[in-house]
C-alpha cells in the first residue's frame, strides 16, 4: 500500500541547482573585502614556547587567543574545545591564529611568515595509546570523554552456564566527509550584532557556540545558512569551529570577512568519522543458542569532545541491532586522543556498531556451522520485545516482509549456496535499525523543538524552522507536508531559509530528525492553519513539540527506557567478486528493502537510499584515510578515492509502508539509517568470497592477500 | 604589451583578458566575469565541479590557465543552460531526481552536454564512464545516469 503523500513531485530547488543559477556562500559573497586564512598547529601534542609574527602591512591582521572578547571555548556538548590554541595544543592542525587581509596572495605570504616554536610532549595516536595514557592523561585522570555502561539482563550466570564462549574484535577506520561544497563562511558587523552565513547544518548550534567567546547576548549574534552543498555531519559542529575565529577577527576588525577552507585544508584538518573497535565476548549453549553477549566498545574522539558522547550513546543503543539478546552488558567508551577530532558522520555511530554486530553474528554462524540467516531469525525485534535499554518496540515489525523481499529481488539463497563452491565470488546479508531523533530524553528535554507557520494576505504559506536543506530534499518535503495538510498546491508553500533572527529553535538537521520530529510539527500546525484559516488575512501558527504518548520514561542516569521512540528498519546484501591476484573487491549487486515508515517522497527516499549505500560502500573498501603521526597520510581527492560512477552497480531497493503515529503522514528517519547496512553486507560477501572472516573497513586488498596467504 | 592580450570566447561572446596568465581559468570566470556556476569543489581537476566546455572539450576550469587559451571558445553552464539542449538537460535531471545538494550538478550538466555531444545514444555504461569524472556525494549517481537517458531519448535529434 502506498501512501499519496509518496508520490514524487518535482523538486523545489532542482532546476535552480542544476542551471547553475542556485548561489553557494562562495557565489553569494564573490567579492570580499577580506579574506582570512587560517594557521593550524604543526604538532600534535605540546606547549606553545614562542611566537614570532611578522609585521603588518596596513589592512592586514593576524588574530590570535589574546584577541578573544570572552571566553576562549566555543560551547558544543561541553566547552572543551578551544577558539585558538593558547598554551598549548592537542592535534596537528589547531587554530592558532587566523590571518586577514583584502590580498589572498599577500595573506599566504605573511601566514608563510609565522613562526611557532613548542615543546613537544609525547602524543598518543590510538586507542592503545590512549587507553595507557601514553604521554600522561589529558583528559580528567583517564582519557575518558564519556562512558556508558549497559546491563540488559544478565551475563553472568550465562557466561559461567555456557557450552562454547566466542570472542572476536571488530573494527572500522575513519572517514571523510568530502561535501562537494568545502566549509564556507562569510561574516560582517551590522549595527551592534555579529552576523555569520555559513554553509551549515545548524545555525543555533553556531549561534550557541559563539555566546560565550564573544561574550554577547544570543540575540546578538544572527546566523544566516547559505545553500548548503552537502555536509553528511560534516557541518553539524565543525562550522562552529571556523566560525569561533572569524567572530572573534570580525568584532575587532569590524569589516567583512570571508573564510573559505581549500580542499586540502578540508581534507587535512576538518572532523573525521570515529574509528571504532568493538570486542564481543558471547555465551552459547549446547544447541548454539546465544545466552549473552559481553560487549567493550571503544571510540576513537580524537583531540577534543565535541559530540562524541552523542555519538558513543547511539552506538552503545544500537549495538543490539535487530536483535533481543536476552542478556547484554555493554561498556561504551569514547576516548581522548591526539588527533583531529572525531565528530558526527551520517549514522552517527550506528554504521560502528551494526558492522561489528552483524559481523559477529556471521562469525557466530561461521562457528557453529549453520546458516547466517537462518542463525538470525529466532532473536529478530517483534513488537513488543524490549530493547537493550529496556525501553519496548512499539511499532509493529516488518522484518519478515523484508527479508522475504530483499531474498526475492537478489536471488540471495541460491547465490549463496552456489557460492561456497565458487572462489571469489561471495554475497552478504545485513539487518539494521535506526533509532528516529535524538537519544533518550534529547528531543524532550535538550532540544524542544519549535516551528512557526506564517501565511501572508495572497495566502501564500511560509514555514520557519531551523532545519537546513543540505541536499536531501527537506525545502520540497516540509512544503509537501504543508500543502498536503492544508490541502493546497505545493506551489502555495514555501521554505523560509534558516536564519536565526527570524526562524525559531527546532533543532539541529541532525540524526534524520528532519522529518520525523519537525515534520510532524509542520503537519500539526498546518493543521491547526487549515481549521483557522481566513483567506486573504495575514496568519501565523506556533508549534512546540510534545513527546510521543505511551513510551517507557527514558531515566538519563540510568540508561534505561525507550531510547527511541520510533525505529527505521533496513535489510541489504551485496554481492562481490574477488579478482584472485590483485585482490581487488569488484561490487556485482547491492539490493535493500528499506522500512521508513512512509516515504515522504519516494524519489527523494531512494535517493537517500541509493547515495547512502554509496557513500557506506565507499567506506566499505575504497575510502582509505590513515593517521600517521597525527597527519592523514590521503591529502587530496586524487589520493582519498570517493566512489566514482564507474565504481558500483545500480542499487536495486524497495521501500516498505508503516506509518508511524507521531511522525509526518507516519514518516520516520532516512538519511542516517541508508548508511548503517552496507559495511556489514560488503564485509560478509567478502568472507564468502575469500573464505576468511571480515573483521574489519575498510577491507583492503592487502588485508586480503594476508588474510588469504595465511589461510591457506 | 598587445601581444600579452588573450583573446577567446565564452557562451559566443569575445572576451579580451590581459591579466595574469597564470591564473585559473576557474577564476577568472567567476571573479571578472561573475559566472559562478562552475564550482571550486577541489582545485586539483579531481571533483569536475568546475567543469566546462574548451573548444568542445570537456575540461576542469581549476586546471587551465589563461595563457592556454588564446583563440579558443568557453562554454559554461550560463551559456549551456540558454540553449535548447541544455534547457533539455536539466530538465531531465530535474525529473530524474539527480539533484540534491546541487553543487556538483552544473559540471554534471556540462559533463552530460559533452558525452551526448559525441554519443547522442550512450548506454548505461558509456554514461556512467562519460560522467565518470565528475564526483557526486549525494546520488550514488543511479538518477544522473537516468537524467542523462532521458535527456538522450527526450532531445532526440538536438545532438
Amino acid at each position: 500500500m502506498s501512501h499519496s503523500i509518496s508520490t514524487t513531485v518535482r523538486r523545489k530547488d532542482a532546476v535552480a541547482k542544476a542551471s547553475g543559477v542556485t548561489e553557494y556562500l562562495s557565489d553569494q559573497f564573490l567579492h570580499s573585502p577580506l579574506h582570512a586564512k587560517c594557521y593550524y598547529s604543526s604538532i600534535a601534542r605540546g606547549q606553545i614556547i614562542s611566537r614570532i609574527l611578522p609585521d603588518l602591512p596596513e589592512d592586514y591582521f593576524i588574530i590570535g587567543a589574546d584577541d578573544i572578547p570572552g571566553k576562549n571555548n566555543l560551547h558544543m556538548i561541553i566547552e572543551d574545545w578551544p577558539v585558538f590554541a593558547d598554551k598549548d595544543v592537542r592535534y596537528l592542525g589547531q587554530i592558532v591564529y587566523l590571518v586577514i587581509g583584502p590580498d589572498k596572495a599577500k595573506v599566504l605570504e605573511l601566514h608563510s611568515q609565522i613562526k611557532i616554536e613548542y615543546k613537544e610532549d609525547t602524543p598518543c595516536y590510538t586507542l592503545e595509546d590512549s587507553m595507557t595514557l601514553v604521554g600522561g592523561a589529558q583528559h580528567e585522570d583517564d582519557n575518558v570523554y564519556t562512558r556508558y555502561d549497559i546491563h540488559h539482563g544478565n551475563i553472568e550466570v550465562p557466561f559461567e552456564k555456557a557450552h562454547r564462549i566466542l570472542e572476536k574484535e571488530y573494527y572500522t577506520g575513519y572517514q571523510e566527509h568530502v561535501y562537494m561544497e568545502p566549509q564556507s563562511m562569510f561574516a560582517y558587523w551590522e549595527d551592534d550584532s555579529f552576523v555569520l552565513h555559513a554553509s551549515a547544518q545548524c545555525p543555533f548550534y553556531i549561534r550557541k557556540s559563539l555566546v560565550g567567546a564573544l561574550g554577547m547576548e544570543p540575540e546578538k549574534i544572527r546566523i544566516i545558512q547559505s545553500t548548503t552543498g552537502g555536509a553528511f555531519g560534516g557541518k553539524e559542529h565543525f562550522p562552529d569551529v571556523l566560525a569561533g575565529p572569524l567572530a572573534v577577527a570580525v568584532y575587532k576588525i569590524r569589516k567583512p570577512i570571508k573564510l573559505v577552507l581549500d580542499r586540502k585544508e578540508d581534507l587535512a584538518y576538518s572532523i573525521k568519522r570515529h574509528p571504532s573497535s568493538v570486542n564481543i565476548r558471547t555465551a552459547v549453549d549446547k544447541k548454539g543458542k546465544i545466552l549473552a553477549h559481553d560487549i567493550d566498545l571503544r571510540l576513537d574522539g580524537g583531540a577534543f569532545s565535541s559530540c562524541s558522547a552523542v555519538v558513543l550513546a547511539r552506538a552503545v543503543f544500537t549495538i543490539s541491532n535487530v536483535y533481543n539478546f536476552p542478556n547484554v552488558k555493554v561498556c561504551g567508551r569514547a576516548y581522548c586522543t591526539n588527533k583531529v577530532p572525531s565528530d558526527a558522520f551520517r549514522g552517527f555511530g550506528a554504521p560502528q556498531a551494526v558492522f561489528a554486530i552483524e559481523s559477529h553474528m556471521n562469525y557466530l554462524a561461521y562457528e557453529l556451522a549453520v546458516n547466517p540467516l537462518e542463525f538470525r531469525q529466532p532473536y529478530l525485534l517483534k513488537q513488543g520485545s524490549p530493547t537493550i535499554t529496556d525501553g519496548v518496540v512499539h511499532e509493529k515489525v516488518m522484518l519478515p516482509e523484508m527479508t522475504k523481499r530483499a531474498l526475492e529481488m537478489s536471488g540471495y539463497k541460491e547465490k549463496f549456496e552456489e557460492y561456497k563452491n565458487v572462489p571469489g565470488k561471495g554475497i552478504g546479508f545485513s539487518y539494521f535499525l535506526h533509532g528516529c531523533g535524538f537519544t533518550g530524553n534529547g528531543e524532550r528535554d535538550l532540544i524542544k523543538a519549535r516551528i512557526y507557520l506564517k501565511k501572508d494576505e495572497s495566502d501564500q504559506v511560509f514555514i520557519y524552522a531551523s532545519n537546513v536543506e543540505m541536499g536531501q530534499g527537506l525545502s520540497t518535503t516540509f512544503c509537501k507536508v504543508a500543502a498536503k495538510s492544508l490541502d493546497i498546491p505545493l506551489e502555495q508553500v514555501d521554505y523560509v531559509g534558516p536564519d536565526t533572527s527570524i526562524v525559531p529553535d527546532s533543532g539541529p538537521t541532525v540524526a534524520s530528525r528532519s522529518i520525523s520530529v519537525v515534520g510532524f510539527l509542520v503537519q500539526k500546525a498546518a493543521e491547526r492553519l487549515k481549521e483557522e484559516w481566513v483567506s486573504g488575512e495575514a496568519q501565523s501558527i506556533t508549534q512546540d513539540y510534545s513527546p510521543p504518548e505511551g513510551m517507557v520514561e527514558w531515566d538519563q542516569d540510568a540508561l534505561k527506557g525507550d531510547a527511541y521512540p520510533a525505529y527505521s528498519w533496513g535489510v541489504n546484501i551485496v554481492e562481490v567478486e574477488v579478482d584472485p591476484l590483485t585482490c581487488e573487491v569488484d561490487t556485482k549487486g547491492i539490493w535493500g528493502v528499506y522500512e521508513v515508515g512512509v516515504p515522504i517522497d519516494r524519489q527523494i527516499v531512494e535517493g537517500q537510499i541509493i547515495g547512502g549505500m554509496v557513500q557506506a560502500l565507499g567506506y566499505s573498501h575504497l575510502e582509505k584515510l590513515e593517521c600517521v603521526d597525527g597527519r592523514f597520510k590521503q591529502a587530496t581527492m586524487a589520493d582519498y578515492m570517493i566512489p566514482t560512477s564507474m565504481d558500483f552497480p545500480s542499487t536495486q531497493s524497495d521501500i516498505v509502508d508503516n506509518p508511524f503515529e507521531y511522525g509526518a503522514f507516519g514518516a520516520k528517519g532516512a538519511g542516517e539509517m541508508v548508511f548503517d547496512g552496507a559495511a556489514p553486507a560488503f564485509g560478509a560477501a567478502v568472507s564468502q568470497a575469500v573464505d576468511a572472516i571480515i573483521d574489519e573497513v575498510p577491507v583492503l586488498p592487502e588485508t586480503l592477500m594476508e588474510l588469504t596467504d595465511e589461510g591457506q | 604589451m598587445k601581444d600579452n592580450k588573450i583573446e577567446f570566447t565564452v557562451n559566443g561572446e569575445n572576451k579580451i583578458y590581459d591579466g595574469d596568465p597564470l591564473r585559473r581559468l576557474l577564476d577568472v570566470l567567476r571573479e571578472d566575469y561573475e559566472m559562478p556556476g562552475a564550482k571550486e569543489g577541489c582545485g586539483e581537476g579531481e571533483c569536475g565541479a568546475c567543469s566546462i566546455l574548451l573548444d568542445g572539450k570537456l575540461v576542469n576550469s581549476c586546471v587551465v590557465a589563461m595563457g592556454t587559451i588564446q583563440g579558443k571558445e568557453v562554454m559554461t553552464i550560463e551559456g549551456l543552460k540558454e540553449n535548447e539542449r541544455g534547457k533539455c538537460i536539466v530538465e531531465a535531471f530535474a525529473d530524474a531526481g539527480a539533484v540534491q545538494c546541487g553543487f556538483c550538478t552544473p559540471g554534471m550538466v556540462m559533463a552530460s552536454e559533452a558525452l551526448l555531444r559525441q554519443n547522442p545514444k550512450p548506454d548505461e555504461q558509456a554514461i556512467r564512464k562519460g560522467i565518470s569524472g565528475n564526483l557526486c556525494r549525494c546520488t550514488g549517481y543511479d538518477q544522473i545516469v537516468d537524467a542523462v537517458k532521458m535527456a538522450s531519448e527526450r532531445g532526440d535529434g538536438l545532438w
